[in-house]
C-alpha cells in the first residue's frame, strides 16, 4: 500500500469516512424502523389502557380491540375542564402536527410530567365501556427509587371507587421495587374507595406491608421496595385528584 | 497479484477449522474463560443475572456484536491507523450495539423491553473491546469469527450458570424469553417455612456465586493453578 498509514492526513481521513459511513447507514436503518417502533409503542399503549379495565389482549389484537370498548377520550387542564376531545381513530404523524397533537391518545404523559409544571400538563381520560358499565381509565406518572414508575388506573362510571390498576416501571429492583408490576400488588386496589367517609378525597394509601389490615383506604406497601411504594402512593393521589372536578361535573349531566 | 497468491497460500496451509482454530473456540469455554479466568465483563455478569431470560437474551446480544465486530476489525486491519484503532473499535461496537438495539424495538418490542438499559451495556463490556484489540486487529477474518463465537459463548454459559442460581434461589422461579416465568417451588415449601433468599437479587450474591463457580473451576483444572 503507497499510502503512509500513520500521517495525519489519513488518520484524519480514515476517522472521517469511517464515521459518515456509520452514521449514514445508522439514519438509515432508524429512518426505516421507526414506524415498527411507533406502532409496537402504541400497541403497547392500548394494551395498558385496556388491562386497566380488565381485559387482557395480545399486542397484536390490541388496536382492534380498543375501538370495541374505549369510546371516547380527553384531555383535561390541571383545573379539570376539557381541552382537547376525539372519539374516532387514532390520529398518526401521518395526518399531520397539528391533528395528531390534537388527539388525547397521542398526549405523552411521560414527557410532559419531566418536563412541565403541574399546571401546564394536560391529563389525558379514557372513556371505555364495558358490558354497558362506563368505566374511566386515567393515565399516571410518577417516581420510583431507579427511574420513572407509571400505571393505568380505572374508576366505575361514578367516578369514586377503583375497578383496576395496572402498574409498571423503567428500572426498579427486581424482586423488590418491581414487584408494583405483579397482579399481587396490583389486584389490592380493585373495589377500593378513593373518597373517605365524610366524602373528602382520601386516595388510596400504600403503607407499610402487613400494615394495611382491613382498612378500605389503605393497601399493603412492597417489603424492601419502600420508594417504590412511596412513589406508587404519590403518584396515585397527585393524579386522582385533577380529574375529580370533572367526575363530578359530569354526574350532574 | 502477490496478495492473492499469497493469500491461497496461507488458506491452504491452515484450514479454517485446523486443530490451533478449533483451541480458539473451545479455550474461552473453560482453560481461557472470559469471565472466571480472565476476570473481564464482570459487570454485566453482575447486573443482569437475576433472570435467566434477561442473561441469555444478553448473551445473544453479546454473541452478534462480537462477531460483527471482530469481522470488521479483521477486514479492515491493514488499513487502521495505530493511533486512532481504539476510537476506531470503539465506533464499531457502538455501530452495531445501536444496530441490535433499533432492529430489538422494531421486531422483537417485548425482548427489548426486557433488556431496556443493559444494551448499553454491552459496549462497555470489556471483552468485547479486549478480543477486538488483542485478537482482530493481527489475524484474519475467519479465525476472528471463530475467536468471537468461543468468548462470547464462553462469556454466555457463565451468565446463565449465574442466572439460573440467582433465579432459582432468589424468586424461586425460572424464566425464557416468550415464555415468562414459572414457578418452581411448590407452594407447600412456603407453607413449611421455605423462604426466598432476598439477598440473592442483589448484585453482591452475583459476586459469590461468580468465585464459587471459579473455585469449582480451579479445583477442576489444575493447569489454572499458579505456581506460588
Amino acid at each position: 500500500m503507497g499510502i503512509n498509514k500513520d500521517s495525519n492526513g489519513f488518520t484524519f481521513g480514515f476517522a472521517v469516512v469511517l464515521v459518515v459511513a456509520v452514521g449514514i447507514v445508522l439514519a438509515i436503518t432508524a429512518m426505516g424502523l421507526k414506524p415498527f417502533q411507533q406502532e409496537n409503542v402504541q400497541q403497547e399503549k392500548i394494551q395498558d389502557i385496556l388491562s386497566a379495565i380488565n381485559i387482557n389482549v395480545s399486542r397484536s389484537e390490541a388496536k382492534d380491540q380498543f375501538y370495541d370498548y374505549v369510546i371516547d377520550r380527553v384531555a383535561l387542564d390541571y383545573e379539570g375542564n376539557v381541552i382537547k376531545q376525539e372519539d374516532g381513530k387514532i390520529i398518526t404523524l401521518d395526518e399531520g402536527q397539528e391533528a395528531y397533537e390534537g388527539d388525547p391518545f397521542n398526549v405523552d404523559v411521560q414527557k410532559e410530567f419531566r418536563g412541565l409544571p403541574a399546571e401546564e400538563r394536560s391529563y389525558p381520560l379514557y372513556i371505555c365501556e364495558k358490558g354497558g358499565e362506563r368505566f374511566y381509565v386515567i393515565p399516571m406518572v410518577g417516581r420510583g427509587l431507579w427511574g420513572p414508575i407509571w400505571g393505568f388506573v380505572s374508576l366505575y362510571g361514578d367516578g369514586e371507587t377503583i375497578y383496576g390498576a395496572n402498574f409498571d416501571h423503567k428500572s426498579e429492583t427486581p424482586g423488590l421495587g418491581a414487584e408494583i408490576s405483579l397482579p399481587m400488588f396490583e389486584d389490592q386496589f380493585e373495589q377500593r374507595p378513593i373518597f373517605n367517609e365524610s366524602g373528602e378525597f382520601a386516595s388510596v394509601r400504600v403503607v407499610k406491608a402487613g400494615n394495611a389490615g382491613s382498612d378500605p383506604h389503605k393497601v399493603d406497601g412492597i417489603t424492601g421496595g419502600t420508594i417504590t411504594s412511596v412513589g406508587v402512593d404519590e403518584m396515585l393521589k397527585r393524579t386522582l385528584q385533577i380529574y375529580i372536578p370533572y367526575f363530578e361535573n359530569n354526574k350532574n349531566s | 497479484m502477490a496478495d492473492t497468491v499469497e493469500e491461497v497460500v496461507n488458506k491452504e496451509s491452515e484450514p479454517l477449522f485446523s486443530k490451533k482454530n478449533r483451541k480458539l473456540l473451545t479455550d474461552p469455554l473453560d482453560d481461557d474463560n472470559p469471565i472466571t479466568v480472565q476476570v473481564l465483563g464482570i459487570c454485566s455478569a453482575l447486573a443482569i443475572t437475576v433472570q435467566v431470560q434477561q442473561a441469555l437474551i444478553m448473551a445473544l446480544s453479546v454473541l452478534f456484536v462480537m462477531i460483527g465486530g471482530n469481522l470488521m476489525v479483521s477486514l479492515i486491519r491493514n488499513v487502521i491507523p495505530n493511533r486512532i484503532r481504539i476510537i476506531v473499535q470503539l465506533v464499531i461496537v457502538a455501530f452495531l450495539v445501536i444496530l441490535v438495539d433499533q432492529i430489538l424495538k422494531a421486531f422483537v418490542y417485548d425482548i427489548s423491553k426486557a433488556l431496556s438499559v443493559f444494551v448499553g451495556l454491552i459496549i462497555s463490556n470489556c471483552i468485547i473491546m479486549g478480543r477486538l484489540e488483542a485478537f482482530a486487529l493481527g489475524n484474519k477474518p475467519g479465525p476472528s469469527v471463530l475467536d468471537a463465537i468461543g468468548n462470547a459463548a464462553g462469556f454466555g454459559w457463565i451468565l446463565i450458570a449465574v442466572a439460573v442460581v440467582r433465579e432459582v434461589f432468589g424468586s424461586g422461579t425460572f424464566s425464557l424469553p416468550g415464555m415468562g416465568q414459572v414457578n418452581l417451588i411448590p407452594e407447600a415449601f412456603f407453607n413449611m417455612g421455605y423462604m426466598n433468599n432476598n439477598m440473592m437479587i442483589l448484585p453482591p450474591m452475583a459476586l459469590v456465586t461468580v468465585g464459587v463457580i471459579i473455585w469449582i473451576q480451579r479445583s477442576r483444572n489444575t493447569k489454572l493453578i499458579e505456581e506460588n
